[in-house]
């Protein structure tokens, strides 16, 4: 009896530190994993354009190194690029403030009554299957080619995933708290601030995280065809394409991927925030 | 199934004087739940309880325990009968312990305080008081996600406490918590009615915890529910842990658990 105590104790400890250790491997692994894959696709585009293509064709996929030499580092190509990225930023940022508040507001109205849910929610799904290459002329046409026609094409695009995450969020509260909230009368107010939205909180998060990247796609789509004001990197997407510029070409889609992504790691950031404040496991002395 | 069959108690009925105190707080008059299914969930139910009185419903699942509990919150309406609480504050501890796990636990407490609307002072004082009552003083600041089982239970009924309840609905709150922890929060349970007496109903499986806590125990028969046996439990309060162990405590847990057997077989026949 005497000997098992301590080896009891020893395996425990054992068993903290593997635990520990397995979480670092695991952080490692998470921030090394992405680059592996990165490496991977470096040298396999490497490889095709120069050993299997010709040089004569090899304006097709340029090589790693010529892209980041005539996209990043040659300062015009670089700032005609960023102008338009910022341009196109600023359309999916307002498009996507909009879709937000719109998003959530609707689903909220869905949520009050379910004539309103059922009225409302097949044109919310139509939005998601309307094929919105043959939309954005017409939307053009009523309202210009300007700053406010591409924005409205950020919002068509990016609407749904924020009224059906946030209805979901909105749905999924508990009935026991549904019955607490009405035990003490709550009125329908105090039942969507105190309660509804905020359950639903992640689920509205993971919302913008899924609209962040469509806006950034739908402010692109809509620089094809506005070319009013300041041209968009959509634009120079389209330019670089008839000009055959496939290194500007990569640039470009490289850098307005980047975009979607920074958005979507800082609504994931939030997501992560806003879940450790609710599960954070501190001793409970 | 026949009306309720009494079975006399085995001492003259408890001398407490809380038992006493005249007004009725919960009302069922001839009591029928149908659902728009068909399933019919309880029949011809009339009881009385008390303020000072602490009724335990046990019987099979599906006995339409948690629905008299639903009918007094007011959460359903009977489908003929009539349920009455004389507009009495109500307590009602869930199953689960139903926080908000984004607030902390003061401001899940003072969340009944807050929804009607009460002085933001009263409510701090209310919450405060509620907290000590219920041992968690020292954990204001924490989040649900870090208390254990037990712990979110006394939080929970804290948060009942806040509105002074003149009756008390429980289902079957400490179902999911170890046999020790339970044993414990039926003390302090008993503590808090002793302080201040309201009218109870306690939905539970426990023949143990409804011997315990009670002052009558309700049997109810498989569904629709009705009462099958109405079993008095004779002992004063304040009531010792060590009543458990006594005999006269397993003579009428005995008799609790014969009367569940008897209403199960029922059930089979």
């Amino acid at each position: 009896m005497t000997t098992l105590a301590p080896e009891g104790v020893r395996l425990a400890a054992v068993g903290l530190r593997k635990g520990t250790a397995r979480a670092a491997t695991r952080s490692t692994a998470r921030v090394l994993a992405p680059f592996a894959v990165l490496a991977a696709v470096l040298g396999l585009w490497s490889f095709t354009s120069h050993v299997l293509l010709d040089a004569d064709r090899r304006f097709l996929l340029p090589p790693p190194e010529d892209v980041v030499r005539k996209g990043f580092l040659q300062p015009d190509n670089l700032s005609e690029m960023l102008a338009g990225l910022w341009s196109t930023t600023q359309v999916a940022l307002v498009g996507l403030a909009i879709s937000i508040v719109l998003g959530v507001v609707l689903a909220i109205v869905m949520n009050q009554a379910r004539w309103v849910e059922y009225s409302i929610y097949p044109y919310a799904v139509a939005l998601q299957t309307i094929p919105i290459l043959a939309v954005v002329p017409l939307l053009g046409f009523w309202f210009g080619f300007d700053f406010s026609s591409r924005v409205t094409v950020c919002v068509l695009v990016s609407l749904f995933p924020l009224i059906t995450n946030t209805l979901y969020g909105l749905k999924s509260v508990d009935a026991g708290q549904h019955d607490l909230f009405t035990l003490y009368g709550a009125s329908r107010l105090q039942r969507l601030f105190s309660l509804e939205l905020p359950h639903a909180l992640p689920a509205i998060i993971t919302g913008f995280k899924i609209a962040s990247g469509l806006a950034v796609i739908g402010a692109i789509v809509a620089d094809f065809f506005f070319r009013q004001g300041d041209p968009g990197i959509g634009r120079l997407i389209d330019i670089y394409r008839q000009r055959l510029a496939t290194e500007q070409l990569m640039t470009a889609l490289l850098l307005s991927s980047l975009v979607g992504l920074l958005l979507f790691w800082s609504f994931d950031a939030l997501g992560r925030a806003v879940d450790r404040r609710r599960s954070a496991r501190r001793a409970a002395h | 199934m026949s009306a309720a069959a009494q079975l006399s108690p085995p001492f003259p009925p408890s001398s407490v004087a809380i038992a006493l105190t005249p007004a009725a707080s919960v009302r069922f008059d001839d009591v029928s739940v149908t659902y728009p299914g068909g399933t019919h969930a309880l029949e011809g139910m009339s009881i009385e309880v008390r303020k000072g009185e602490f009724v335990s419903l046990v019987g099979p699942s599906g006995c339409g325990k948690s629905t008299m509990l639903r009918l007094v919150a007011g959460f359903e309406a009977p489908t003929s009968g009539r349920v009455s609480t004389g507009g009495e504050a109500l307590g009602y501890v869930f199953q689960d312990a139903t926080l908000l796990p984004w607030q902390s636990v003061q401001r899940n407490v003072e969340l009944p305080a807050e929804l009607a609307k009460l002085p933001q002072d009263v409510r701090v004082e209310r919450a405060a008081s509620a907290i000590r009552r219920v041992g968690l003083a020292g954990f204001e600041r924490h989040r649900p996600a870090q208390l254990s089982g037990g712990m979110r239970m006394r939080v929970s009924i804290a948060r009942a406490l806040t509105m002074q309840p003149k009756i008390f609905l429980f289902d079957e709150p400490f179902g999911a918590l170890d046999e020790i922890t339970r044993e414990r929060l039926n003390e302090e349970l008993l503590a808090c009615f002793v302080a201040d007496p309201f009218a109870g109903l306690f939905v539970t499986h426990s023949v143990p915890e409804s011997v315990f806590l009670s002052t009558r125990i309700l049997v109810l028969s498989p569904r629709p529910g009705r009462i099958a046996f109405d079993i008095d439990v004779p002992f004063a309060y304040p009531r010792a842990p060590e009543l458990r162990y006594t005999s006269e405590f397993a003579a009428i847990a005995g008799r609790v658990s014969e009367a569940l057997r008897a209403v199960s077989q029922g059930e089979r026949g």
